[in-house]
């Protein structure tokens, strides 16, 4: 029962994602489905990865984001943008293709055999034992990746100042 | 000495080689030495061979040097093949290729492309040996297209007039198509014998072919038409005057004493072939008479010195092609050793007149040099009367009896052969000796403007000394019956049976055509040194048929209209290229597909997810609901 | 306790991923993109705890853990490219980055 009330939120939020004008609106609502996802993750049992979930997606990720946001200092006419670019026309081709493929999604659900879920839970202790046991290496692999992305975002993010030669300086004007 | 056959074609390849790649770098004089020398060498080694050769009494000598390729059946090797033909024809090879390498020392002093010139002409001549030595008929076929190379290279020397070029090429083209017409017949002569040896295929060929056997037919035509192409016969003679455009040096050697007679050695060496296929071998006489006499009276009209010569060698090759038609071998090989000799002569001496008139090449504006230039007039009429066949003192006279006479005589000759042979002999006197008055007679038109030295004099003395004494191996008959050359060719080729009863008409038989030679030689006195102005009245009375003759009996113009113009036409029809528009068409349709698909790569990034998105569809479609 | 089939898990994750590929296929913003797509990895990373729970192993978990170490790594970059990107194009259309086009 509650599965499907914290589905029914997580869906609800998630249209409101899609169907906003406003970047910092959605993203509110982006992490009001994150939690509710996150209490889905407790409900099946896996306590360790719902906390993550909130931490670092909802809390990092999405914090991120919005930092970027202020950072880039959009006016209102960012919103006037979304709204120009937003009409009915566009939902048709990408919606049919979406109704197309959840359509296969549903089919291939539907079409195997039916399982019931039990109720164990999984703790942290054995997704531990289970990360530095037989995935030590996707482990290794996680921190190389996390390690580019840090020296790759501080690469790209940094604005330089343009280095005009002292004797171009004054054309420049 | 006689294991040293193989160094005589290679003295000359290395020398050629050298010339080649650091001839440039040379001075002429070292130039010179070591394209002269190796032909001196080889000439020596000749000497040397052919003494161990005949003194030892063998009838063969074979010298395999390596394999060279080895196909299916066919395993060809570089093998060199010594009996007494070949050993006629390397003999006057080197010998007279060592003369006027001598000669073209002087003569192409001058010439900025003097080791150039060497180099070709060594390489000629190691091609032409190894085309008379070749065992088998693949190294043959090797030396006939180098002696087809060289031909086209030394033609085109003075590339830088175009017309040489044109001349080169004419040769080369028109040569060609027998050489075609010569390697379809090795092939047919391939799937009959399963093999290109040239003794394995003659001592086969009666075991395997009758008399009068079609394939043997057809083989023999193939490779006549490629003997009628190297050798300048109808139908393919158009190349050979046109070919004067090179040196003088250049149609000594090559148009006169060795290229153009590959062709009497081809059917010589395969005259079983040719016996075993009658029909073939009366149209070898056929060309031959046809050729001698459409030559000869081309001949007639010439005003260029070195055209007059030109037609008399095809005229004389056709007297080598008779010969041959009758069966008579050894006559056609005695025939050409002595035309090697005076011809070569005649052309070399022909060289140094044109050079010491400063290139003036009409004879008409020639004149006087009788006293100007004695050495060369003497020498030069030793070679024209070896040419006219005066009779008993000229070498000439010997070689062209014997074919007149086994023409009328021999058991394949007759009246038809006999009489252009005839013809042709009052002609060629009558054309020779115009040449020798108009030239040397008469008073000087142009100055001599430069006197040849010793390098050109001295080949012109032993030459001259050759036709007249060359003749003296072989006498008639009726003259002391001294067969020395034919006996030497015996073995390898058979005589000639003469017809029954027919051996006392000889007398009458020489004694027509010595006075018809000299009467043809006191006509041509007349009109061109007594009563000019009767030749002149001839000419324009006769101006039509003259100028006929003058074109060479216009076969230039019919194979223009023949090949030439039907091909332009069509090669400009084809301008566009019909083959070509394929290939575009799928040029074309590829860009287009590619434009089309270009679209697609708009740069706009929602595009690229819903071809994602779509690829995915259809992968899970395809995967679900078709079976497979 | 209640107990659901597995299906209706999925069919959550189906619907949540349908969901942001329809937002990544509309919308031309790009940061609205990028939100899109973690709403994707999102319902990817449901799947997969799902189909560990049904199966009652850890390995679902550590396969999410993995898809959200990658998705932090993925927004970071992505943002500092987006700043790249409206700094030298004063825009945040993503259609204005089409030069690689033809």
């Amino acid at each position: 029962m509650a599965f499907y009330i914290a589905s029914i939120i997580a869906i609800l939020a998630t249209i409101m994602v899609i169907t906003r004008y406003n970047m910092i609106h959605a993203l509110l609502y982006l992490v009001v489905s994150f939690l509710a996802v996150a209490v889905i993750f407790f409900m099946l049992g896996a306590p360790f990865v719902a906390a993550l979930e909130v931490i670092i997606y909802a809390g990092a990720i999405v914090v991120l984001i919005i930092f970027v946001i202020m950072m880039l200092n959009l006016k209102e006419e960012s919103v006037e943008q979304e709204r120009k670019w937003f009409s009915r026309n566009i939902w048709i081709g990408p919606g049919i293709l979406s109704v197309v493929l959840l359509g296969e999604l549903v089919y291939i659900l539907v079409t195997s055999e039916r399982v019931l879920l039990n109720n164990t839970v999984v703790d942290s202790k054995a997704v531990g034992l289970s990360l530095y046991g037989p995935y030590i290496i996707g482990v290794e692999l996680c921190g190389l990746l996390l390690m580019a992305g840090i020296v790759g975002a501080y690469h790209l993010g940094r604005q330089r100042r343009k280095v005009v030669h002292r004797f171009l300086e004054k054309t420049e004007e | 000495m006689i294991n040293l056959l193989w160094l005589i074609p290679t003295l000359p390849f290395l020398s050629a080689l050298i010339l080649i790649f650091v001839g440039s770098r040379l001075s002429w004089r070292i130039a010179a030495l070591i394209g002269a020398g190796s032909i001196g060498l080889a000439a020596v080694l000749t000497i040397l061979v052919g003494y161990d050769f005949l003194s030892s009494g063998k009838e063969a000598y074979l010298h395999v040097a390596w394999n060279w390729f080895q196909a299916g059946d066919l395993s060809t090797t570089f093998a060199f093949y010594l009996d007494s033909l070949s050993m006629v024809f390397i003999f006057v090879i080197t010998f007279v290729g060592f003369l006027i390498h001598i000669y073209s020392i002087e003569f192409m002093q001058e010439d900025e492309g003097f080791s150039r010139f060497f180099a070709y002409l060594n390489l000629f001549v190691c091609s032409m040996l190894i085309l008379v030595l070749a065992d088998n008929l693949v190294l043959l076929y090797l030396g006939w297209e180098g002696v087809g190379l060289c031909s086209y290279l030394l033609i085109g020397f003075w590339y830088s007039e175009e017309k040489n070029g044109y001349a080169a090429r004419k040769a080369f083209i028109i040569t060609r198509v027998g050489d075609t017409a010569m390697a379809i017949g090795l092939f047919m002569l391939f799937t009959v014998f399963h093999t290109l040896n040239i003794q394995d295929i003659l001592s086969q060929a009666p075991l395997v072919w009758t008399t009068g056997a079609s394939m043997a037919v057809v083989i023999a035509f193939l490779l006549l038409g490629g003997a009628v192409g190297k050798s300048a016969q109808l139908p393919l003679q158009t190349w050979l005057p046109d070919a004067m455009a090179g040196p003088s040096p250049v149609s000594a050697l090559i148009h006169a004493a060795t290229m153009v007679t590959a062709g009497v050695y081809l059917i010589t060496r395969m005259h079983i072939v040719y016996e075993l296929a009658p029909l073939a071998q009366l149209w070898v006489g056929i060309i031959g008479a046809i050729t001698l006499l459409v030559a000869g009276f081309s001949a007639l009209t010439q005003f260029d010195l070195k055209r007059v010569l030109a037609y008399s060698t095809i005229s004389q090759i056709g007297y080598m092609f008779l010969a041959m038609g009758v069966g008579a071998w050894s006559a056609a090989v005695f025939h050409f050793m002595i035309h090697a000799f005076f011809k070569a002569l005649l052309f070399l001496a022909a060289g140094a007149v044109i050079m010491a008139l400063h290139h003036e090449h009409d004879m008409f504006r020639m004149g006087g040099l009788k006293t100007k230039l004695p050495v060369i007039y003497w020498t030069f009429l030793i070679g024209a009367a070896s040419l006219a066949a005066l009779p008993f003192v000229t070498a000439g006279f010997y070689s062209k009896d014997q074919i007149l006479w086994l023409a009328w005589a021999g058991e394949k000759g007759n009246l038809w052969f006999f009489l252009a042979a005839l013809t042709g002999a009052v002609v060629t006197a009558i054309y020779t000796f115009r040449m020798v008055f108009i030239t040397f007679f008469g008073e000087a038109k142009t100055k001599v403007s430069h006197i040849p030295g010793m390098r050109i004099t001295i080949p012109l003395i032993i030459l001259a000394t050759l036709s007249l004494a060359g003749g003296f191996i072989e006498l008639p008959h009726t003259l002391g019956h001294f067969t020395l050359f034919s006996d030497y060719l015996s073995p390898l080729l058979p005589s000639v049976a003469l017809k029954d009863g027919i051996e006392s008409t000889e007398w009458t038989i020489q004694l027509v055509t010595a006075v018809l030679a000299l009467g043809g030689v006191y006509f041509a006195y007349i009109l061109y040194v007594k009563q000019p102005k009767i030749s002149d009245e001839i000419k324009s009375s006769t101006f039509e048929l003259h100028q006929f003759w003058f074109r060479g009996w216009d076969f230039d113009a019919l194979y223009n209209l023949l090949f030439v113009r039907p091909f332009v036409y069509l090669s400009r029809v084809n301008k566009n290229d019909v083959i070509d528009q394929f290939y575009m068409g799928l040029v074309q349709i590829t860009e287009y597909f590619n434009s089309t698909f270009v679209k697609t790569q708009s740069g706009i990034l929602r595009w690229y997810v819903m071809g994602i998105v779509v690829g995915a569809i259809l992968i899970m479609t395809i995967s679900l609901f078709v079976q497979p | 306790m209640n107990v659901l089939p597995v299906e209706m898990g999925l069919l959550l994750a189906g619907v949540l991923f349908t969901l942001g590929l329809i937002s990544v296929l509309i919308r031309r913003n790009i940061i609205f993109m990028l939100i899109s797509v973690e709403i994707m990895l999102n319902a990817a990373g449901l799947a997969f705890i799902v189909a560990g729970s049904r199966w009652a192993q850890a390995d679902g978990q550590v396969m999410f853990i993995f898809i959200l170490t990658m998705a932090a790594a993925e927004v970071s970059v992505g943002l500092a490219l987006i700043l790249q990107i409206y700094h030298h194009l004063k825009t945040l259309d993503s259609d204005a980055a089409d030069k690689m086009n033809g």
